[in-house]
């Protein structure tokens, strides 16, 4: 345990030393390095047991010049939960990850290249809403490890951009091959795939399909699908993600909902933030491995966040999961985000 | 005789002429300054209100506006969100103009 830890920090340690590094060298004007993500803790209570999670989850950016980019996210998370075999107390496990460290090149008004270690494009939860300070809730939804290959990242060359763009619709794109790691800090599957979205500014309406092929063991083909609306008469927001797996395939629907039309926190109210989600999944054959719930699940998920000044958000969340042997979830947590750059500038 | 008053009426008409017409130039000019100063404004106003559609459009579609951050990094979260959000290089350019409205 202690040997991991140590290899784990001394790897960490060289990414962001690297990072660092980097950011040394470069920085002018509105370019200079930043560091970016949440801090919080976050309580889950389950089927009666509660887990303690402190969390950091800190990304660096930094530009190399008009054309490259760097940038990595790392999260960092001390569990305590309840000492299982009829002990009492807490015990505690650490752990610290890569999300993704990747060197980008801006090749064109259509094309990037991602070298590295990226996010696995498939549906939108991944690249999107995982950050702790961006997503409604504390949990990953139920179909989150169907076509992003168990541990949402690749390790390899992507190739992504807008495909079209104007004032009626945005197409854009992303195709990825990924190499196996087994690393502790880097841990990915090989494995192909990619997404295409098409968003309509007038409408607010995003449609996008999504394909991913596992290349090792077992192969399996991934496809999903997603529709994010934003009616510009309501202020709320429609999100939904539909994913399709050999042995199972499931979707979840997300709305939240704002006491104002504006995006600024006026008001008390203006800062409170109803959220609901609904998910469901489909077991089509037994698979034990690919970390999704044994048998047909149905949950709904309750929440209220409140937005207060500073960057600080409250999440608060109760969820009745239906499968065998029905449960509540309770999640709480606070969210803390920051931005700021690496260093003082003229 | 009639030829020297003749002269001197010329005289006096461009001497105090001059000036008249000068000012008459001057205005123009200054209208013209101020209509193109007035477009410039507008022209920015049009590409901010461009730009913000555009944050609102790409940017908080997953996420709300940060509350404030230094104009220094303004570039680096555009280049962030160009890759993380596939952004058109047109989209780019107007969002970091509307983060940078000077």
């Amino acid at each position: 345990m202690s040997l991991f830890r140590t290899r784990s920090t001394v790897s960490l340690s060289a990414v962001l030393a690297g990072a660092a590094l980097v950011c040394l060298q470069m920085g002018a004007a509105q370019d200079t390095p930043l560091i970016s993500g949440g801090v919080g803790f976050i309580t889950t209570t389950n089927g009666g047991n509660t887990t303690y999670l402190p969390v950091i989850s800190p990304l660096a950016a930094a530009p190399l010049g008009r054309h490259l980019l760097f940038e990595s996210r790392a999260t960092l998370v001390e569990s305590f939960f309840p000492a299982g075999d009829g002990e009492s107390g807490y015990d505690h496990s650490f752990f610290t990850g890569l999300s993704f460290a990747q060197l980008d090149y801006l090749a064109g008004k259509h094309a990037t290249a991602v070298v590295g270690e990226f996010l696995t494009p498939f549906g939108t939860y991944n690249e999107r809403l995982t950050p702790i300070w961006i997503s409604n809730f504390a949990s990953a939804p139920l179909i989150f490890n169907l076509g992003t290959m168990g541990t949402g990242s690749g390790l390899g060359g992507m190739l992504r951009g807008s495909a079209w763009s104007n004032a009626k619709v945005s197409v854009d794109y992303a195709a990825y091959f990924s190499a196996a790691s087994t690393n502790e800090q880097i841990q990915t599957q090989r494995s192909t795939g990619g997404k295409a979205d098409a968003y309509f500014p007038p409408q607010h309406l995003e449609l996008g399909t999504s394909y991913g092929r596992r290349l090792e063991g077992r192969h399996e083909n991934f496809v999903g699908a997603h529709v994010w609306w934003e009616p510009s008469e309501i202020p709320i927001k429609l999100r939904s993600e539909y994913a399709h797996g050999e042995h199972s395939q499931g979707y979840w629907v997300e709305t939240d909902f704002r006491f104002a039309r504006s995006a600024a926190y006026t008001t008390l109210l203006s800062r409170l933030e109803p959220v609901f989600r609904w998910q469901q999944i489909f077991r089509n054959s037994p698979d034990s491995s690919d970390g999704l719930p044994g048998a047909d699940t149905q949950r709904a998920d309750f929440g209220l966040d409140y937005h207060f000044p500073h960057e600080i958000r409250i999440n608060t969340s109760y969820s009745r999961q239906f499968s065998l042997g029905n449960r509540n979830v309770w999640e709480t947590g606070i969210v803390y985000r920051f931005l700021f750059p690496t260093w003082r500038g003229k | 005789m009639s030829a020297r008053w003749m002269f001197l009426a010329l005289g006096l008409v461009l001497i105090t002429g001059s000036p008249v017409l000068a000012q008459n130039e001057k205005p123009a000019a200054m209208a013209e300054m101020s209509d193109r100063k007035q477009n410039l404004a507008e022209l920015r106003k049009v590409e901010e209100n461009s730009g913000e559609q555009k944050f609102q459009q790409n940017c908080s579609r997953c996420h709300n506006a940060p509350e404030g951050f230094s104009s220094r990094i303004s570039g680096t979260i555009v280049q962030h969100m160009r890759v993380r959000a596939s952004l058109s290089e047109r989209d780019a350019r107007e969002i970091l103009r509307y983060l940078n409205p000077q």
